[in-house]
Formats: structure tokens, C-alpha cells, sequence
């Protein structure tokens, strides 16, 4: 099976392109955008400002672009991963920024935005997909839903019951599986003896399509075709995009130690960023003024973000009672008085 | 009318009223579930609103959270509480937390029906009453029944409920019990125990069947004038302390009965409960009267593992010693 392919690394165009000049520079900036989010997520880990971090440079396009292929009111299921993507779908900046800070309104996006808080459990989301999508198309919608998940992901036996799910229901359901090659320290090849993880797709009677998954055009065609299926009505999609973790796994992981450091060079010359870049100076839609402009209103969107979410104010101690059920229980309000007597009006 | 049918009822009254209510499960369609507690709701509803699906427990939990989060109440079958550790990680990992990690922004009201218990020499694995593993979860609430009035009305209220609730159904006391059941919408409140029998010499705390023995417990007590006032706790999770601890102090002496096993179980609950809060009422130390930290014996010596009314005459008999 050969990925579909658009762009070559150079970025030139190998067929018809699915998008635009203007589209391709808003994903262009998107992905830039995407990519500064995660070096300042990195930075603030290292200065203590933030948890533990899981890095998603080199897996730019497969989050815009297969995300780009929604509609707004579309679902969203995805993973730690998967900050670019979210955002895309409308999950703001600082609610990501948020979550990694360790506070719960961080998984709380504004109404409206039908993504759910990132799966920090690896697999189990997928079939959460399934089922948003099943009460969407049961209630008459022709909404769909997306999720996206790593290659590890894949041996996880909720990755089986999901696929089987959507392939008995028909559900609306568009798999994004990034191979980003290493599930923490252990690489593709040991997850699964599969030659490809879209063939899956053919045993649950749905199908596969592999893609390279650092070409935005690629990805952004594939993507749409799926969710086109699924908003007709004719059954979910597997998608195969092959993509690279260029960090590590997250900041508290150290890939030196499994990964050697010549691998990257190769996909360094595959980066997404890049290959659009390249395709956009070869139509004359790109200039170094314009970039410019991009990288810093980035950059200002992202320090906005983090001020937002550094300035809220942190939970008070009896918080977590109020959110555990709709109204605390009775014994809930208990314990939350025994807390505030035992920290001695500290809260 | 029967809790099979009492169910029934309460799934039909359910389907027919709130365009919302779907349910999932294996072979709850066409043959009604291996109990016939949804029997003929298939044909009466559609086989979009009543849907036999795949062998995959934590498949269908995990639809079923989609379905109730993007605004469906669905309503899940488990076949066996032996089977719904499959489903485990769904319940605790994404059913019972998506209100806290999302601040209140998305929410799973969802009900999972699972037969619970003993008494029927059932196989491997059929017998289970493994409560507690879900009363310790936080985020969802957990119900057991012991008659059918209470199924029903337990039944509407957890549907109607905004947070997901486990709701455990005795299998021995599906046809063994009949009682007059109210026609239509009626609930009983979750969170909330009630005092099904007075008395006065003792408290007997039960749910599930083991609420039948209690009752007939408290019987025969009253034939050596020993007054037992039986309370039916209905709700595992939350627990009625309130209820439990007006008793204990009014009657001195408490005997937890708990088919489930016997460390960290909810008949350990109650004794926690009646120590922190009616200490001083007591006469005589907390009786537990429960299954054994064993797996559940198969059907030759399961009468062993489940209490019956000797064992909790005995408890009894305990709190009354000098």
C-alpha cells in the first residue's frame, strides 16, 4: 500500500491540489501557530510553569489538516497529543495551556465546542467517538465525529471494539490513527505484525486509506473524503497517516535512549511546515515579510494564551466536591468540611 | 407483578415518554436479555431505541458514554456483574469522571443494569457481588433494589438522574417476590434509605435480596420477642447515613448484612458509619453478616458463602449477649 501523497518533499504538487492558495496559507499559519503552542508548552515545563508534556512537532499537518476537514459543530475525541487538532475544532489555546497547568476548567471548552477534554488514558476514547456520533445520526443530525490516536493505541483491545462498532452501525465515525513510529520507547514494528495499520480497517469492513501524514494536502483530501462518507451516511473510515514524533514522548521522557538521532534527520527533510512553505514560495503566495507576520501574531496569540491561564485564579480546596456529581451528596459537603477544618480556615 | 416485570415496566414507561432513552446490550432485543427483563421492548420501541449489540462490555459502556454525552440517556444491560469488569475501565476512567475533568461542560447521565448476586447455581463468574468495587468509584451512584415496587421507581429515578448510576439487580429475587407495583411514572428517591420494618431491640441493614432475609429474620425474631427494625438501604452510593444512624441510636445494636465479600465491603461501610456517628448508643459491637473473602462457591456449596436468616439470627443473637 503507498500512502496518497500531494505534496513531494519539495512541495511540489504531485496531482490536484484539494484546497486553495488562501486555505493553504491559513492552514500554513495554523500549523505555525500550532507549532509555537508546543515549543512554549515545552518551555514553560522546563521552567516549572507547567506538568508533564507530550510534544507534537513533526505531527503538525495530520492535526490541521484532518481536522480542517470538519464542520464546526462536528465532534472531536482525541489525545495529550493532540493540542492542534483541538484548537482547530475550536478548544482555545489557554484551556489547553490550562489542563497542563493541573486545572479541571482547562478540560472545559466554551459551549458550543463539541471536543471533549483530551484522553490522557491511551485507547479508550475512540469508541466514545462511535457512540457520539451513533446519538448524533440517531436524533437526526448529520453531524460526525472524529478522533485521533497514536499507533500504540492500536494494540489496545478497546481500539478492536470501537472499529467493530463502527463498522456493525455504520457509524458517522472518522478514525485519524497518527504513526508517529514510537509508542513511548517501543517502535510501530513491535505493536503490531501488520505491514500497515490502515489494512485493520478491511477486517471491520470499512475503509483504509494510508496517507502521508506530513503532507497538509494529503492529509486535509483524505480527511475530507471521510468525512464526507460519514456525513452521507455510508460508514466510518480508518485513516493510516504516517507522521514522526520529533521529541520525545513527553518532557519527563528522555528518546535518546531508544531513538537513535540520525532517524530524525530523514524526517527533518519531511517536515510538514517546511513542505508547505515550499509550496507556497514555488506560487509566489509566500513571502519572508509575510511569514514573518504569521510566526509573530503567533507567537502574541500564544503569550495571550498563557497570561489568560496564568492569571485565572486557582481552585479553592473544597472545589472538587462540586464537581464530582451534579450536586454534592450529602456526605460529599461532609467531607468537604472536615478538609476546610483541617487545613484551619487555610482555605 | 414481579422486579423482571417491574423493570419491564419502568424500561417500557422509560422508552415511551423520553425520546432520549435508548438501550444497548447483548441479546436484550430479540430475546428480551437472559433475564426477559426488556423482553418485547424491542418490537414495541425498534431496534434503533433497543439494540442487541457485539459481545463487548466495555464497548458498550464506552458507546453508551458517547450517546449520553452528546445529550442521549441511554440504558445499558451487563449481563452479569461478573462480566462488567470489562466495561471497569470505562466506568471509573471516563463514565464516573467526565463531569470533573470537564468542570460540569459534559456529562454522562447513563444507567448500567447488571444482575448481581447468587442463589441461582449459576457457572463461573454468575454469582458475583462485587458492589463495593463501584460504591468506592467516585462520580457515579450505585443502586440495589430488594422488591419490585422499589425496582420501578429506583429504575425511573436513576434514568432521570444527571450523573451515571450503576444499577445492580438482584438475580434471585427477579421472579421470586410479587408485589403490587403502581402503574405509570412513579420514582423512588436515590440517596435514600428506608425503614421497611420498626423495631426496637435491633437494626438489620440489608439491600438487595438479602433484604428478603432480613425480613424474614426480623419474623422470626419476633417469636422470642426480640423487636428488629429492617432497614432496606436502596442506594449503596450514596449512602443514607442519616437513616442508619437514627436507628442504630434508637435500637443500640447493628448487624450489617452484605451478600458481598467481607473486607472493605458495604456492610464495613455501615459499622464505620454507626462508629463515627452513634458510638455512644451502642449496647453491643457492629455485626457483619456477609459473604466470605473467598470467590463465590459453585452451586454445590454456594449456600455456604451467601448469609441466610440462620446466620443473621446468630448476629443477632451476638448483639443480645450480655
Amino acid at each position: 500500500m503507498e500512502p496518497v501523497r500531494i505534496l513531494d518533499f519539495d512541495g511540489r504538487l504531485l496531482g490536484e491540489s484539494p484546497l486553495g492558495v488562501e486555505e493553504i496559507r491559513r492552514l500554513f499559519a495554523a500549523m505555525v501557530t500550532a507549532r509555537a503552542y508546543d515549543h512554549k508548552a515545552s518551555a514553560l515545563q522546563l521552567q516549572g510553569r507547567l506538568a508533564t508534556y507530550a510534544q507534537f512537532e513533526g505531527q503538525e499537518a495530520v492535526q490541521v489538516g484532518g481536522a480542517a476537514a470538519l464542520r464546526p459543530d462536528d465532534w472531536l475525541v482525541a489525545t495529550y497529543r493532540d493540542a492542534a487538532a483541538m484548537w482547530m475544532q475550536g478548544y482555545p489555546w489557554d484551556g489547553l495551556f490550562l489542563g497542563r497547568m493541573g486545572d479541571e476548567r482547562g478540560g472545559s471548552p466554551p459551549p458550543g465546542v463539541n471536543v471533549l477534554p483530551p484522553s490522557i488514558t491511551v485507547g479508550a476514547h475512540m469508541i466514545h467517538a462511535v457512540g457520539l456520533g451513533w446519538a448524533e445520526r440517531l436524533r437526526g443530525s448529520d453531524r460526525v465525529a472524529m478522533t485521533f490516536f497514536g499507533d500504540g493505541a492500536t494494540s489496545e483491545g478497546d481500539f478492536h471494539e470501537a472499529m467493530n462498532f463502527a463498522g456493525v452501525y455504520r457509524t458517522p465515525t472518522v478514525f485519524v490513527c497518527e504513526n508517529n513510529g514510537w509508542a513511548i520507547s517501543m517502535s510501530r514494528d513491535r505493536q503490531t505484525a501488520s505491514e500497515t495499520i490502515a489494512q485493520k480497517a478491511d477486517a471491520y469492513g470499512m475503509p483504509g486509506v494510508l496517507v502521508d501524514g506530513n503532507d497538509l494536502l494529503a492529509m486535509f483530501a483524505v480527511a475530507r473524503d471521510a468525512v464526507g462518507r460519514a456525513r452521507r451516511g455510508e460508514g466510518a473510515t480508518l485513516i493510516e497517516a504516517l507522521t514522526h514524533r520529533m521529541g520525545a514522548h513527553t518532557t519527563a521522557d528522555d528518546a535518546g535512549r531508544y531513538r537513535a538521532e540520525e532517524t530524525l534527520d530523514e524526517w527533518r527533510l519531511r517536515d510538514p511546515v517546511d513542505r508547505v512553505r515550499r509550496h507556497l514560495q514555488a506560487t509566489e503566495a509566500w513571502s519572508e515579510a509575510w511569514e514573518h507576520d504569521v510566526v509573530s501574531t503567533a507567537a502574541a496569540e500564544i503569550e495571550a494564551a498563557v497570561a489568560r491561564a496564568e492569571g485565572l485564579a486557582p481552585f479553592g480546596p473544597g472545589a472538587a466536591f462540586d464537581r464530582t456529581y451534579a450536586r454534592p451528596t450529602t456526605d460529599l459537603e461532609a467531607q468537604r468540611t472536615a478538609l476546610l477544618r483541617d487545613l484551619g480556615g487555610e482555605g | 407483578m414481579n422486579m423482571a416485570r417491574a423493570l419491564n415496566d419502568a424500561l417500557a414507561v422509560a422508552l415511551a415518554e423520553d425520546e432520549r432513552v435508548v438501550l444497548l446490550g447483548e441479546d436484550i432485543g430479540r430475546t428480551g436479555g437472559v433475564f426477559r427483563v426488556t423482553d418485547g421492548l424491542q418490537e414495541r420501541f425498534g431496534e434503533h431505541r433497543v439494540v442487541d449489540t457485539p459481545v463487548a462490555e466495555s464497548g458498550i459502556v464506552g458507546a453508551a458514554f458517547g450517546m449520553a454525552v452528546a445529550g442521549l440517556r441511554p440504558v445499558v444491560e451487563i449481563q452479569f456483574l461478573g462480566f462488567s469488569y470489562p466495561a471497569y475501565d470505562q466506568i471509573v476512567s471516563h463514565v464516573g469522571r467526565i463531569r470533573n475533568r470537564s468542570n460540569h461542560r459534559f456529562t454522562a447521565p447513563m444507567v448500567i443494569r447488571i444482575p448481581f448476586g447468587g442463589g441461582i447455581g449459576a457457572a463461573e463468574h454468575h454469582s458475583e457481588s462485587s458492589e463495593a468495587i463501584y460504591a468506592h468509584t467516585p462520580g457515579i451512584k450505585v443502586v440495589a433494589p430488594g422488591t419490585p415496587a422499589a425496582a420501578k421507581g429506583l429504575l425511573l429515578a436513576a434514568i432521570e438522574d444527571p450523573d451515571p448510576v450503576v444499577f445492580l439487580e438482584p438475580i434471585r429475587v427477579y421472579r421470586a417476590i410479587k408485589e403490587e407495583v403502581p402503574e405509570g411514572r412513579y420514582t423512588f428517591p436515590i440517596g435514600v434509605a428506608e425503614v421497611v420494618r420498626a423495631g426496637s431491640d435491633v437494626t438489620l441493614v440489608a439491600y438487595g435480596a438479602m433484604l428478603r432475609d432480613a425480613l424474614q429474620a426480623a419474623g422470626a425474631l419476633e417469636g422470642d420477642g426480640v423487636s428488629a427494625e429492617v432497614i432496606d438501604l436502596r442506594t449503596l452510593a450514596p449512602l443514607d447515613a442519616a437513616t442508619v444512624v437514627a436507628s442504630a441510636q434508637k435500637t443500640g445494636r447493628v448487624v450489617a448484612i452484605s451478600e458481598g465479600h467481607r473486607t472493605v465491603g458495604i456492610a464495613s461501610e455501615i459499622a464505620a458509619l454507626v462508629q463515627e456517628r452513634a458510638l455512644y448508643s451502642l449496647l453491643a459491637p457492629v455485626e457483619r453478616v456477609t459473604g466470605w473473602d473467598t470467590v463465590v462457591p459453585l452451586k454445590r456449596t454456594e449456600r455456604h458463602h451467601i448469609p441466610g436468616v440462620g446466620r443473621i439470627v446468630a448476629a443477632v443473637r451476638r448483639t443480645l449477649e450480655d
